[in-house]
């Protein structure tokens, strides 16, 4: 009890102190490092809530591919980031009061309710114990069934996003000497090489 | 206070999801910024999705987290998308810039 005690407070301060540093670092390739390292806290989080196969898919997507994309974009573009911290300060009020009181609404809210008794009884599909089935399994279980259109459409959506993104940054820019295989192809030896009769003495 | 419970766990979605708000705020300027407390906030309320799947003992939450986190990915792939073709268009990254097109 106490090692899941003390690994939840490891977890969740080291998450938390990443996350402020992800907003407040004025490098934002140290950003994306601390998200990194944010994502993984809350895999571990997930871990002890016993959701391992979304401790290991939170990994691997978010470690895996979005950050690296982020790592990607933040290194691809030359930005002056020192200008773009310019008047951070200005909104430090408003955003320190939306966000405190966001956060005390919350607190608030967590406080004050109750789970009803009968609340178990409702699960709509309810976890197996771990000893005769799997987190993995249980999750294939329904997800292949109960909710297939939905995978179904989740995949399209990220069909979606693919084609989308690749659409945007695509683009043919004019003065760009480029192989074109085709015409390469389609050449004839009549086209290129042209043989004269050369008469002796008297040049072309 | 050595007793995890659920509560436990939603405080600790409940500061990410704020923190995620307040860089928002306050990185105006940088959408690069934005986009990653955008992350955050997804995160959070994954932890919340997974945190109540666990107490109540229903799997549901757990493949509810995993749509969240199949958008938020989409959500970054465009969003970052976007950011490309506008530093390509303007030179710069800036929000305020934004409203340069309108008519």
């Amino acid at each position: 009890m106490i090692v899941q005690a003390l690994a939840f407070y490891m977890f969740s301060l080291v998450a938390i102190a990443a996350g402020v540093l992800v907003i407040a670092s004025r490098n934002p390739v140290h950003s994306v490092l601390f998200l990194i390292l944010s994502f993984f806290n809350a895999a571990g989080l997930f871990v002890l809530m016993g959701a391992e196969f979304l401790a290991m898919v939170l990994v691997i997507v978010y470690v895996g591919a979005v950050a690296v994309l982020f790592l990607f974009v933040v290194m691809m573009l030359d930005i002056n980031y020192v200008e773009l911290r310019r008047g951070v300060l200005q909104y430090l009020p408003i955003g320190a009061f939306v966000g405190l009181l966001l956060l005390a609404e919350l607190l608030v809210v967590l406080s004050g309710w109750v789970v009803l008794p009968q609340a178990a009884s409702l699960a709509a599909a309810p976890i197996p114990p771990l000893d005769q089935v799997t987190n993995t399994e249980a999750i294939g279980r329904i997800l292949y069934t109960d909710y297939f259109y939905l995978f179904q459409t989740a995949g399209l959506i990220l069909l979606v996003a693919m084609i989308g993104a690749i659409v945007l940054t695509l683009r043919k820019r004019p003065g760009v000497r480029r192989q074109k295989i085709a015409d390469q192809l389609d050449r004839k030896a009549s086209d290129a090489i042209e043989i004269v009769k050369v008469t002796t003495g008297s040049g072309i | 206070m050595l007793e995890i419970g659920l509560s436990h766990y939603l405080s600790v979605a409940a500061i990410l999801f704020t923190l995620g708000l307040f860089g928002i705020f306050l990185n105006r300027k940088n959408v690069i910024i934005i986009l990653m407390s955008i992350e955050l906030m997804l995160l959070a309320v994954n932890i919340n999705l997974v945190a109540f799947s666990t107490h109540l003992n229903d799997l549901v939450g757990q493949i509810f987290a995993m749509f969240v986190l199949t958008v938020a990915a989409a959500e970054a792939a465009i969003g970052l998308a976007i950011l490309v073709v506008y530093y390509r268009n303007r030179g710069s990254i800036e929000v305020e810039d934004v409203n340069v097109m309108r008519g």
